[in-house]
C-alpha cells in the first residue's frame, strides 16, 4: 500500500502541476508532494528495516535494504531540491529565462523525474527498470534545454541522442537476459522478475550471459556517467537549470549504477566468476583518472563539478566491482554521502552562479563577505567532497582505500592519484573565489539555506558517528549484495 | 504453414530489414528515409505476425500491431508533418564517404554474427538465424547516428535501431513479456513528442537542422 502512495504522489503531482501551471503555489505544491514522497518512503523504509525484503503488488514490486535505502534518499534530495528550487526558479522567471510554459513544464516534469526514478527502484522487472530508466532520461531532457539557449539546445541533443543510443544497448542486454532464463523459468513475465532471477542464478547459460552483461555495462554505464561514455554529462549538468543538475548528479546517476550493481550480483553470482565485476572496476578506475584530470581544466563551475560527480560515480563502481563486504559497505555509503554533498555544492552554486549572473569562475569571487552562508556552504561542500574528515566522504573513501589495499593493491596508486588531482583541482578552484573582496558585479540574493545545512549536517553526522540503524541497514544490504 | 516454410518467409523478411538497414545509411533525401522507415517497420511487423502464427503465441499478434501502428503509420506521419511544417522536404543531405561507409555496415553484420553464434547455437526456436541480423539492425542504426549530421537522420537512425531491439525481441525469445512491451511503445511515442518539441528549437536556435554546427561545448583549456 505504502509503494502505491509514494508512486501515486508523485505521479498525480506530476499532473496536478502540469494543470496548475505558473500559477503564484505552483512550487508549494511541488514541495508538498516532494514532503508526502519522503514521509511515505520513510513508512516503507521501516517496514523493510522489520520485515525484511518483500514482495507486493502481484510480483510486481521488490523491496530490500539496498533498494529502500536508495528509495529514501530519492524522496529526500527530492524533497530538498523542491526546497531550494522555490527561490532559485522565481529569479530566473523574473529574468526572463524561463517563461511561462517554462514553470509550468519545469514542475510537472520535475515530479515525473522523480516518479520514474522511484519506480527504477521498486519495481522487481528488468523490463520495467529499462522502461522507467527511459522515462527518466525523456522526463529530463526537456528540462536541460529549459533556457533554450543554443548551447541549453545542444546539450540536451546530445543528452538524448547519447543516452538513447546507451540505453538501446540495455534493452539488447535485458533480451538476452530473458533468453537465458525464459530456458529455465518458461516464458512469460515471470522470467523478467529479480525475484526469480536471483534464485535460479546458478542454472543460466554463462555465455549468453556474459554477453548480455557486456551490453548492460555499455547501456547503464552510459547513464552512469563512466568514461568513455561520460561525454553527455558534463554538458547537461552545465546548461541545465541547477536544481535539475543537483537532481541528476545526486540522484539519477546513483540510480543507474543501482541498475547495474543489480545485473553484476546475478551475472557474478551465476557465473562463479569475478568477470562483472572486474569490469565495473576497469570502468571505475578510468573514469576516476580522466575525470580527475579533466577538472583541472575547466573554467565553468557546474561544468566542474560535474566532472566531480564523474569522478565520484567512478569509486562507487570501482567499489562494487572490488566486490567483498568492506568494499560493498563503502560503496554504499559513499553513494549516500556523494549524493548529499554534491547536491548541496550544486544548491550553493546556483546561488553563487546568480549572485555574479555567470557560470564562470573567473568572475566568482569573495563569497564569503558577500554571503556567508552560501560562501562558507560551498566552501565545506567542496571540503566534503574532496574527502577531508570530519565529513562522511572521507569515511566512505577511507573503506574502499582500505579495501583496495587488501585485495587488489596494484590498483591502490592510481586511486590516490585520481583522488589528490582531484582535491587539488577543486580545492586550487574554490578557495579564490570564496575568499577575497566583494567585486563590484556581485549583488545580493535571497537565498534559500536551509536545504544545504540540512545536507551537510547530514554528512557530517555520518562522517563522526554512523547511527546504529544505518549501520545495520547497510550491513543487510551488504548480505544482499554478496 | 509449415515450420520450415515459415522460417524461409521469416529469413527473407529478415533479409529485407538488413537490406532498408543498409538502404537508410546511405540514402540522402529525407522523404526518402522516411519511406524506407516505413517499410522497415512493416516487415518487422509482418515477421512478428509469421513468428506468432507459426510460434502460436499470440501476445505476439499484439507486438505485431504495435509496431505497425507506431513504426509504420504514427511516427512516420509525425515525422512527415515535422518535415513540411520545417519546409525540408526538398532537402539532401551530404553523405561522405559512401564506400568506406558501407564497408563498415558489412563489417557489423559479419561482426554481429560472430558474437551472436553462441545464441543461435542455445536457441531452439525457429527464428534463431535472425538474431545476427537484428544486432545488425541496431549496430547499423547506431552507425547512421554517428556519420550522419541531419537531425532528422539522426533520429531515423535511433528508430531503425529500436525496430533493430523489437526484431531481436521476437526472433530470440518470441516477443518479451507484453507489459515490457507496451512500456517500450510508450516510451518511443513520448521520445517522438520529444524530438518533434527539438527540432523546432533547433531550427530557431541554429537557423538550420544540421547538427554539425552543434559545436559549442568543447572542452575549454
Amino acid at each position: 500500500m505504502t509503494i502505491f502512495t509514494l508512486l501515486g504522489v508523485s505521479f498525480i503531482g506530476a499532473l496536478v502541476l502540469a494543470f496548475v501551471g505558473d500559477r503564484k503555489f505552483a512550487p508549494e505544491i511541488n514541495i508538498v508532494c516532494s514532503f508526502a514522497s519522503f514521509v511515505a518512503s520513510i513508512v516503507l523504509a521501516l517496514q523493510v528495516y522489520q520485515d525484511g525484503p518483500f514482495v507486493a503488488g502481484g510480483k510486481f514490486f521488490f523491496i530490500d535494504a539496498f533498494s529502500v535505502y536508495l528509495v529514501v534518499l530519492t524522496s529526500f534530495v527530492s524533497m530538498t531540491t523542491t526546497i531550494f528550487s522555490k527561490p532559485y526558479m522565481r529569479r530566473e522567471r523574473d529574468h526572463g529565462r524561463v517563461g511561462h510554459w517554462g514553470m509550468r513544464f519545469y514542475h510537472a516534469m520535475f515530479q515525473l523525474f522523480i516518479f520514474a526514478m522511484l519506480l527504477c527502484l521498486l519495481t522487481n522487472n528488468v523490463g520495467v527498470l529499462w522502461i522507467a530508466m527511459e522515462l527518466a532520461t525523456l522526463a529530463t531532457v526537456l528540462l536541460v534545454s529549459l533556457y533554450k539557449t543554443p548551447t541549453a539546445i545542444e546539450a540536451a541533443w546530445k543528452y538524448f541522442i547519447l543516452c538513447g543510443v546507451g540505453i538501446a544497448q540495455a534493452l539488447f542486454g535485458t533480451v538476452l537476459l530473458y533468453f537465458a532464463a525464459e530456458k529455465v523459468l518458461g516464458e512469460g513475465g515471470d522470467a523478467l522478475l529479480w525475484t526469480n532471477l536471483s534464485q535460479i542464478s546458478g542454472q543460466l547459460e554463462p555465455t549468453v550471459l556474459k554477453l548480455a552483461f557486456v551490453f548492460l555495462m555499455v547501456g547503464y554505464g552510459t547513464k552512469v556517467g563512466l568514461v568513455p561514455l561520460h561525454n553527455w554529462l558534463p554538458d547537461a549538468h552545465a546548461e541545465g537549470p541547477t536544481p535539475i543538475s543537483a537532481v541528476l548528479s545526486g540522484l539519477l546517476l546513483n540510480i543507474a549504477l543501482y541498475a547495474l550493481v543489480r545485473c553484476k550480483v546475478l551475472v557474478d553470482g551465476s557465473l562463479g566468476t569475478h568477470l562483472a565485476g572486474n569490469i565495473m572496476m576497469g570502468f571505475g578506475l578510468l573514469s576516476i583518472l580522466v575525470a580527475s584530470f579533466s577538472m583541472l581544466r575547466q573554467k565553468d563551475i557546474k561544468r566542474m563539478f560535474s566532472y566531480s560527480s564523474i569522478e565520484h560515480m567512478g569509486i562507487a563502481t570501482f567499489a562494487f566491482g572490488l566486490g567483498g563486504p568492506i568494499a560493498t559497505f563503502g560503496a554504499l555509503l559513499h553513494m549516500l554521502v556523494h549524493s548529499l554533498t554534491k547536491s548541496s555544492i550544486f544548491f550553493t552554486v546556483g546561488h553563487a552562479s546568480q549572485m555574479h549572473d555567470t557560470q564562470e569562475m573567473s568572475k566568482i569571487r569573495g563569497l564569503i563577505r558577500g554571503n556567508p552562508l552560501v560562501g562558507w556552504g560551498l566552501m565545506l561542500g567542496v571540503m566534503s567532497i574532496v574527502g577531508m574528515p570530519p565529513f562522511g566522504v572521507f569515511t566512505s573513501e577511507f573503506l574502499i582505500l582500505t579495501a583496495t589495499m587488501k585485495d587488489a593493491p596494484l590498483m591502490t596508486p592510481f586511486l590516490l592519484l585520481g583522488l589528490g588531482v582531484a582535491f587539488a583541482a577543486l580545492l586550487r578552484r574554490v578557495q579564490p573565489m570564496v575568499s577575497g573582496h566583494i567585486p563590484s558585479w556581485q549583488h545580493p540574493l535571497k537565498a534559500s539555506h536551509v536545504p544545504v545545512i540540512l545536507h551537510m549536517v547530514l554528512v557530517l553526522v555520518i562522517g563522526l558517528y554512523m547511527p546504529n540503524f544505518l549501520s545495520r541497514w547497510f550491513h543487510m544490504a551488504v548480505e544482499l549484495l554478496k | 504453414m509449415s515450420i520450415s516454410l515459415a522460417a524461409q518467409i521469416n529469413s527473407i523478411l529478415a533479409a529485407l530489414i538488413l537490406l532498408t538497414a543498409f538502404g537508410l545509411l546511405v540514402q540522402r533525401r529525407i522523404y526518402g528515409l522516411l519511406h524506407l522507415f516505413a517499410w522497415q517497420g512493416l516487415f518487422l511487423s509482418i515477421s512478428t505476425a509469421v513468428v506468432g502464427f507459426v510460434a502460436e503465441k499470440h501476445h505476439l499478434y499484439i507486438s505485431s500491431l504495435i509496431t505497425l501502428v507506431l513504426k509504420v503509420i504514427v511516427l512516420p506521419y509525425i515525422l512527415h508533418v515535422l518535415i513540411m511544417r520545417l519546409k525540408i522536404h526538398r532537402e539532401i543531405e551530404t553523405v561522405v564517404n559512401v564506400p568506406i561507409t558501407m564497408l563498415i555496415g558489412i563489417a557489423l553484420v559479419i561482426f554481429s554474427y560472430s558474437l551472436t553464434s553462441p545464441i543461435r547455437e542455445l536457441s531452439t526456436h525457429v527464428t534463431k538465424s535472425t538474431i545476427a541480423v537484428a544486432l545488425a539492425t541496431v549496430l547499423l542504426g547506431l552507425l547512421m547516428m554517428i556519420t550522419r549530421r541531419h537531425a532528422v537522420t539522426q533520429i531515423i537512425g535511433f528508430l531503425s535501431m529500436e525496430n533493430g531491439l523489437f526484431f531481436a525481441a521476437t526472433s530470440a525469445t518470441y516477443g518479451m513479456p507484453l507489459v515490457v512491451e507496451l512500456g517500450v511503445g510508450l516510451d518511443i511515442l513520448i521520445a517522438a513528442f520529444i524530438f518533434g518539441i527539438f527540432f523546432f528549437h533547433i531550427n530557431t536556435a541554429f537557423d538550420s537542422l544540421d547538427v554539425e554546427q552543434m559545436a559549442r561545448l568543447k572542452e575549454e583549456d
